[in-house]
């Protein structure tokens, strides 16, 4: 298993080099920074000296190349917009999205669990089938469009919540929470439902389906045979055995949460990763620009690494299936 | 007896508590985009300078209407000698940090706004030199005579020597460098409102400057500024429609009617420093985006003016921008120096007319071209790209359109030679004056001159008067060549001009912020609406 990590660690790396390459090569696309850096009365020549200066006027490969040599000593350098160093830019937002993110997806988790093992249970019932009809709107409807619609009912109508923005925070360390303030508290209802509707439906779905499949096979009518009572069959050996499946897709969701939360930040002034990148695409703000897609992908493979590793804790099989494997 | 007493004690520190949260004005405001930094001479932009206005301030300020008020200096005038202005500054100021404002601290600040890396040296390109004469008088030597100096000096704030030099900021901040400037987020002004706490795109917090010296001048009711950046457009409204924040700058122009209506909101409203136009490659002896062989379609006024003529205006006044612009026949604002109602009236739309002067021309089936178009730069310029696209449909110029983000669009403009032949922009006149506009939209490109025109439109004759106004003293003289110019260049239909933006500003109704020309509203002006 150690050797495993190694080797997945080392493979995570090749994946990082690779976004930055193929990142690097986009960002031409973007536009070029210095016309928003200048004011209007810049002359031509001024503008030839800044990007002369930031290195933009250089073969992208060499502009790569410089890249990967400060990453690699953990110098992103300075955003082209603020004027601040991007790695302060990232530690700043980066509790903001994580907190976000983290609640979703146990938001998403266990309510998807919880109501996908209900409806597989009773599949009849009237509250099953409305559940199933609710989750299809969750898997069709616009993350946007969803958090444009609470706003409206819960901050302009009711009044009930705050509009937009993170409430009061407060600092422990270089870290900011919003859970310890009532301000912060509130303001994290409406971001964390949006963000968690999507991943709830799919996983409850999800539950659901795995659960109806695992409940014919023949080893749940075995452990009827013997006399087992209903409610563990489904909750010991029926639930564990969706499990695997719900884990990787729940792991690797919340990665995307993490990575794409871009909408729901943008939706409601969450002053997290992806408004940054948002508001950086927009200028062309190279440095915020590769730093932030390099987080995403060692996100990426950092959770693909914990899924891995949480497959051999579910599964028996693996564990004995590498033994195996070694045999021969 | 005692009872009484007490209760009547209760009841007078119950009245001073009220007396004291009707005193203390908390204004929470919003705004599309932050602040870029709060190093007052490092960028060039109307966000950043909007926020520095609040804790800095220039020597001589602009109000809402854009006529000069006196600020940091209290009279300026040439001296004897045509290339020197005096200032006189205004004593008594002093900086939030509690030292004493004069003369070293805008001689300094005018030198470091000079520097390579400032973004403000495009406004100081005239200025030779900066001395002190006496504490409280500075001058300023130009190259040549420079009439119009003072209109340069509107943004262009004073920081304090000492506390720049103490905390290392005597340079203005440099992207090239691997640490952060420490004027980027901390401020140490001479303005209205005191720098509390900085998260930026987040909230920048402010309180009132109790010390301030124009106490009394200015109404300066506000105890506290919160500033917060809300991106998305229906997100802002629903801000303030939910009473999160009190005062609304960008509204978007299809939720104006609906907050007109709202009996707890106040709707201002008012033409912006800014003219949004069209511009063609006039220069060029063949097009590479036409479908034309061996010729320039451009080149020939008479096309010009028959895609001027085509354009309706209303229609876009109307459908596009819902009533939020005024359209016109000239790309300046009303407000500078040379604006007359003539200049500003439009042609008016005649489709016959148009395919006429076309055929006269020589393309009586028209011919195919490409506009390029920003989207996220003005009120909605990609709809007013489109607009204007079928609407020369309709005399047969068939226009494919490019559209894109700013930092896509705007190189195309500016590189050299331009790598656009028609294209939108926008323009806004910081100067207040026409040589603004010559000089970066009609100049031919060389030097200093002419970096926004992208038309190639040359004209030796018209850059020879350009370049008089700057040195011209003479008023009288100057504006009789600037009305001679604009003629000139009105006739040559070089830009197909649109309308004037038009803002619009949201607030509660117990607020009444008018709308500023430059869009940089000063909150010491406020005044809430007593009931």
């Amino acid at each position: 298993m150690f050797a495993y990590s190694i080797r997945s660690l080392a493979q995570g790396a090749l994946v990082l080099v690779a976004v930055a390459f193929i990142s690097f090569s986009m960002f031409r696309f973007v536009g070029d920074p210095v016309a928003n850096m200048l004011g209007q009365e810049a002359t031509l020549q001024d503008r030839q000296e800044l990007s002369e200066r930031l290195g933009l006027n250089d073969p992208w490969p060499v502009q790569f190349a410089r890249f990967i040599g400060n990453a690699v000593q953990g110098e992103f350098g300075v955003s082209y917009r603020q004027g601040r160093k991007v790695s302060d830019l990232i530690k700043e937002r980066l509790p903001a999205t994580v907190e976000l993110a983290v609640l979703s997806a146990l938001v998403a988790t266990v309510v998807g669990v919880l109501l996908g093992v209900y409806a597989a249970i009773n599949r009849t019932g009237f509250l099953s089938n409305a559940i199933m009809s609710i989750s299809l709107i969750g898997v069709s409807l616009p993350t946007f469009l969803i958090g444009i619609g609470l706003i409206y009912i819960f901050a302009v109508e009711l009044r009930w919540l705050p509009s937009f923005g993170r409430g009061e925070t407060v600092k422990i360390g270089w870290w900011s929470t919003g859970l310890l303030t009532e301000s912060g508290r509130k303001s994290l209802i409406m971001p964390v439902l949006t963000l968690a509707f999507f991943q709830l439906t799919l996983i409850m779905r999800l539950v659901r389906s795995e659960m109806l499949e695992v409940m014919r096979a023949e080893f749940i009518r075995f452990a009827r045979a013997r006399g087992i009572a209903e409610r563990t069959i489904e909750l010991k050996h029926a639930l564990r055995n969706t499990l695997v499946p719900v884990v990787t897709i729940a792991g690797l969701q919340l990665g995307s949460v993490i990575a794409f939360a871009i909408v729901t930040e943008t939706v409601f002034q969450w002053p997290g990763l992806g408004a940054l990148f948002v508001n950086a695409v927009q200028f062309a703000d190279v440095p915020v620009m590769a730093a932030y897609l390099m987080f995403v992908a060692a996100v990426f493979v950092i959770v693909n690494l914990i899924v891995d590793l949480l497959y051999f804790l579910l599964d028996p099989r693996l564990r004995s299936g590498q033994r195996v494997a070694k045999g021969h | 007896m005692k009872t009484t007493f007490k209760a009547l004690l209760a009841a007078l520190a119950a009245s001073t508590i009220m007396v004291a949260a009707a005193d203390a004005r908390s204004v929470k405001w919003a705004r599309s985009g932050d602040s870029l930094t709060l190093d007052p001479h490092a960028q060039n932009e109307g966000p950043t300078h909007t926020l520095a206005h609040q804790i800095y301030e220039p020597l001589i300020i602009r109000d809402h209407t854009g006529k000069q008020l006196p600020a940091l200096a209290t009279s300026w005038a040439v001296t004897s000698d045509p290339n020197v202005w005096e200032f006189k500054l205004r004593s008594g100021v002093k900086f939030h940090d509690g030292a004493d404002f004069d003369a070293d601290d805008v001689v300094f600040s005018i030198e470091r706004a000079m520097q390579p890396t400032s973004d403000m040296k495009g406004l100081l390109t005239s200025v030779e030199s900066v001395t002190k004469v006496d504490a409280m008088t500075v001058r300023i030597k130009t190259k040549g005579p420079n009439p119009l100096l003072p209109n340069n000096l509107g943004d262009l704030f004073i920081m304090d020597k000492g506390w720049s030099e103490k905390n290392n900021v005597q340079k203005v901040q440099d992207f090239k460098n691997k640490e952060e400037n420490f004027a980027v987020r901390n401020a140490n002004g001479t303005g209205p409102f005191v720098l509390v706490s900085r998260e930026p795109d987040v909230r920048t917090v402010m309180k009132r400057n109790d010390n301030y010296w124009g106490k009394g001048q200015v109404p300066l009711e506000i105890t506290e500024v919160i500033y917060t950046p809300i991106k998305a457009d229906a997100t802002r409204v629903a801000a303030l429609l939910s009473g999160n924040v009190d005062f609304v700058q960008d509204l978007p122009v299809q939720d104006i009617e609906r907050l007109r209506q709202d009996r707890a909101l106040r709707v201002n409203s008012g033409p912006e420093n800014r003219t949004i136009f069209f511009g063609f490659n006039v220069g060029d002896a063949d097009l590479k985006t036409d479908n034309v062989e061996g010729k320039n379609p451009f080149a020939d006024v008479r096309v010009r003016q028959a895609m001027n003529m085509a354009v309706n205006r209303t229609a876009i006044q109307r459908v596009v921008m819902r009533g939020e612009s005024v359209p016109t026949g000239v790309i300046m604002p009303p407000f500078v120096n040379g604006w007359t109602k003539e200049l500003d009236a439009a042609p008016a739309t005649d489709v016959a007319g148009a395919k006429k002067l076309l055929a006269d021309a020589g393309y009586p089936n028209g011919f195919t071209t490409t506009l390029h178009c920003p989207n996220d730069r003005y009120v909605n310029d990609e709809a007013i790209c489109q607009a204007a696209v079928g609407m020369w449909g309709a005399i047969g110029i068939k226009v494919n359109m490019v559209s894109q983000s700013k930092s896509l669009h705007f190189p195309l403009i500016q590189k050299n030679p331009p790598e656009t032949d028609f294209f939108l922009l926008g323009w806004g006149v910081p100067t207040f004056d026409s040589d603004y506009i010559f000089s970066f939209l009609y100049h031919t490109r060389e030097g200093s001159r002419g970096s926004w025109n992208a038309t190639k439109y040359k004209n030796p004759e018209m850059d020879k008067l350009i370049q008089t106004l700057s040195a011209e003293t003479d008023i009288a003289k100057r504006n009789a060549t600037i009305a001679t110019i604009w003629a000139k260049l009105k006739a040559d239909v070089v830009y197909i001009p649109v309308h004037h933006q038009a803002l619009s500003y949201g607030m509660k109704s117990d607020l009444d912020i008018p709308v500023d020309v430059s869009n940089q509203p000063k909150l010491k002006f406020v005044t809430f609406k007593r009931s």
